[in-house]
């Protein structure tokens, strides 16, 4: 049956028109016609610019109020398409693979000067971006030159949303079974050595897939995705002449748009055709077992503050998109010059159909906040106890299975490691668990206690919110990759150009005698076992690992620690370096399927130090020099623990029990094991102080210890043990 | 925009297309390709001079897909170029079709 209100109502000019529909926000192909919908609260007037597709001047300008024609007997006559806030209005008969759209908006406003304060920004002149475009349009091929005067350079663009997932769904991969990869799409293949067609681009990353599956892990979380400008604050090194750009986008120009620059099907400014190509990515991800995260950045945006750029927000309602001082300046809880008016209740509607977007149109699987302490921030800045964004995402129904993942620190100095809103969803990025790891690793004393909570997934920080609440991390894009966290004290970051001011001073790293690139064999040596070290005692903790794209080999970016604005082959994966080290991509992959293969590490409730199966063992015991004798003394550098197999997840699963020994002294030790009972003995599933191969074997595969009594334990090594009959 | 030209080689119809095919041609190719759309049909699409297909144009052969093999007929595409045979397979629309290189090797295919 045919729709009744597909025919025009209104013409103005040569357009066909009727009232439209507010939901959903944003440009929605209807049956002849394309709905728009955008809101304003303090616009009085608003009017949608319609552009040729590249074309510099637009080819239509159709008023939301005003003087419109009827149909059949164009009588004049007055019509108003706003609903509330909202002005909607449908338009038919447009070619939507050729259009690019805006908006401009008035009010009765003294207009606001670039760089002074002000609630108001309107500026008729002006044409916005629809902050619920779903494609935008203007930086197609990513570090493309854009035309400086193009009057309105980021262009909302139409998008088919009937994309064929056939049975894809998202994976709902429990928690505590994941192993999170962190990866910048561009920076993933980019390089020359990728061996990918579509260097760079989303389609890159799906030629990648199986390298993926052969590492193990089953979730990747993409640096952000959402369409931000590379030129943003670009400028030339002034010493290299480099041009340094914003390579990492964690600056949001549209949070419905995925970036088209990352697109290899970029180039045809299509906008479904970009979706297409991520969704294809997101199908085949899945279909492979690998769930998709994506980092959202909802704390600011790409307009900067009173200097910066109009682009959307502020010029269609500045005083709802932004957090502003009593004065009319951007409060700057981001660092970057604005803060988004998260818990701005029209805002807060935004997020939220943002992340259902996402999680419907593109079954994304979960998602990490950047900054998220902004998001528990009230309009005037203050934090709150229950913030209603955070409480909306934790309970909303399509958001359900989705993972919620907090960096749960601001830059305004609000740090929640371990109190972060959580509504029994939360999980967070633990900070206290990469800088405790880090300074074990390197050898700091006084560390033991602390270092035991972490390995059991924080249970000071979680105690009521369990080991899944803690994503631990040694590395992560922000710094050191783990190669540099070993090779460096301290950061080298003049490429950046701020004489080396910019980046963290606190990276807890260790360059094992030598600053920087060395021959010395033993320093390499030391710093493979170190990598090796840190990457094993990752994957035992309780609670979720997250490592760095390219740590499995490697990589390294010469000791800059905030890479944010290379795009070059600092930046960009070496994949060359995994032919160079094969050996550390081996230890890597069977620490990742040895995690996989052994649920005594995807416990989904903090272990009590206590047998209560009956099992003889507590689930998690504590051993040093002597077995059940750890030392907790300041001075202590070795400790080992045990995870008894039969209180694996709280008992309700059979596992092998595990052993695991770290040493950071530099001096080697002769360790007593704890016994096993009868009919089961200790074998060698890892042991960084023996060269490869005999380092680590493939789970299943690991030779018998010939002494079931003591161990000798290298200097500065991890050895892992688990538990088989024979 | 775009020429349409159907031939009949024995009981396979070739429909030869040449131009580009995007949201306003695509209709136009959907119409003469659907009424070929009976049942056991036999149908090869020669995409050698389609220079440009934009999202509109992989919809609609998708749909026509969907059509032809609802019908229990068959469809083949042929011809398709680097650049095509690439963004069917990064958009996830290649994976549905029969692809071969040349239109002999598509009416091969059937006989």
């Amino acid at each position: 049956m045919d729709r009744i209100d597909t025919y025009p109502t209104h013409i103005f000019k040569e357009y066909n028109l009727r009232p439209g529909r507010p939901y959903p926000f944003g440009a929605t192909p209807v049956p002849g016609g394309i709905n728009f919908s955008v809101f304003s609260r303090n616009a009085d007037y608003c009017v949608l610019v319609l552009f040729k597709q590249g074309e510099s001047k637009p080819f239509a300008e159709i008023p939301f109020r005003g003087m419109f024609t009827r149909p059949m007997s164009g009588e004049p006559f007055w019509g108003d398409f706003r609903i509330g806030n909202v002005f909607s209005m449908v338009v038919f008969n447009l070619n939507y693979e050729e259009i690019e759209y805006g908006f401009r908006m008035g009010a009765p406003f003294h207009k606001v000067e670039r760089g002074k304060p002000g609630f108001h920004r309107f500026d008729a002149n002006q044409i916005l971006l629809d902050p619920y475009a779903r494609s935008i349009g203007g930086r197609d091929v990513w570090g493309k030159t854009p035309d400086w005067d193009n009057i309105f350079p980021h262009r909302g663009r139409i998008v088919f949303d009937d994309f064929d997932w056939e049975s894809d769904r998202p994976l709902e991969i429990p928690t505590e079974n994941l192993t999170i990869y962190e990866m910048h799409v561009r920076g993933f293949t980019r390089h020359p050595d990728s061996e990918t067609k579509h260097r760079g681009t989303f389609a890159g990353l799906r030629d990648k897939i199986p390298y993926l599956k052969q590492l193990g892990v089953n979730c990747i979380e993409l640096m952000p995705i959402y369409e931000f400008d590379e030129f943003e604050g670009s400028h030339k090194h002034p010493e290299t002449g480099e041009m340094l750009v914003n390579y990492w986008g964690y600056s949001t120009v549209g949070f419905f748009s995925p970036k088209a620059g990352y697109a290899a099907t970029g180039k045809t400014k299509d906008g479904t055709m970009v979706a297409d190509e991520l969704r294809t990515l997101v199908k085949d991800l899945h279909q492979n077992g690998i769930e998709v995260m994506l980092d959202v950045v909802f704390n600011h945006t790409a307009e900067g503050n009173e200097y910066g750029p109009t682009i959307s927000f502020r010029g269609i309602d500045n005083i709802t998109y932004y957090m502003l001082t009593p004065e009319g300046y951007y409060f700057n809880f981001s660092g970057t010059g604005n803060t988004l008016n998260c818990n701005n209740p029209v805002v807060r509607g935004m997020v939220l159909d943002c992340l259902r977007y996402w999680a419907s149109e593109f079954h994304i699987d979960g998602f990490r906040f950047d900054l998220a302490a902004i998001l528990g921030r009230d309009e005037s800045g203050a934090p709150m106890l229950n913030p209603p964004l955070l409480e909306a995402l934790a309970h909303d129904p399509v958001l359900a299975k989705c993972k919620l993942i907090a960096e749960a620190w601001d830059a305004g100095g609000l740090y929640q490691v371990g109190s972060f809103p959580a509504f029994g969803r939360w999980a967070e990025w633990n900070g206290k668990y990469r800088d405790t790891l880090r300074r074990w690793i390197k050898g700091d004393g006084g560390l033991v206690s602390d270092l035991a909570l972490r390995l059991q997934g924080s249970p000071d920080l979680y105690i009521t919110r369990g080991p899944t609440a803690s994503i631990n991390f040694i590395t992560c894009h922000d710094g050191f990759t783990l190669m540099d966290m070993v090779s460096y004290d301290n950061k080298h970051n003049e490429d950046n150009g701020e004489n080396n001011n910019d980046g963290a001073n606190d990276n807890n790293s260790w360059n094992s005698g030598w600053e920087g690139r060395t021959d010395d064999p033993e320093i390499n040596n030391l710093r493979f076992r170190q990598i090796k070290n840190a990457f094993a005692l990752l994957m035992v903790s309780q609670g979720v690992p997250m490592m760095l794209m390219g740590d499995e080999f490697g990589q390294t970016q010469n000791g800059n620690n905030n890479m944010y604005c290379h795009d070059s082959e600092l930046s960009w994966l070496d994949w060359s370096l995994l032919k160079k080290n094969p050996d550390l991509f081996r230890f890597f992959k069977n620490c990742i399927a040895f995690r996989q293969a052994h649920p005594v590490f995807h416990n989904r409730w903090h272990l009590r130090g206590q047998d209560y199966v009956g099992s003889g063992y507590p689930d998690i015991s504590w051993h040093g020099e002597r077995a059940w004798n750890a030392d907790w003394s300041e001075s202590s550098r070795l400790l080992a623990f045990m995870l008894d197999g039969k209180h694996a997840k709280g008992g309700t699963a059979e596992d092998n029990s595990i052993y695991a020994l770290t040493n950071t002294h530099w001096e080697a030790h002769s360790v007593e094991l704890p016994g096993l009972p009868d009919g089961k003995k200790w074998h060698v599933f890892a042991n960084t102080g023996v060269t490869s191969p005999q380092d680590t074997w493939e789970p299943g595969s690991e030779p018998v210890l010939s002494d079931q009594q003591n161990i000798f334990v290298g200097p500065r090594s991890v050895v892992i043990l688990v538990s088989r009959a024979v | 925009m775009i020429d349409i030209d159907v031939e009949k080689h024995q009981d396979v119809s070739v429909v030869k297309l040449v131009g580009e095919i995007d949201a306003g041609s695509a209709a136009l190719v959907q119409q003469k390709v659907l009424p070929l759309s009976l049942p056991g049909c036999k149908v090869i699409l020669d995409l050698s001079k389609v220079a440009y297909m934009s999202s509109a144009g992989l919809r609609m052969l998708l749909s026509v897909y969907r059509q032809i093999s609802g019908n229990q007929g068959k469809i083949v595409l042929v011809g398709l170029s680097e650049e095509l045979t690439d963004t069917m397979s990064m958009t996830g629309f290649l994976g549905f079709f029969t692809v071969q290189d040349t239109l002999d090797m598509g009416l091969q295919l059937f006989n």
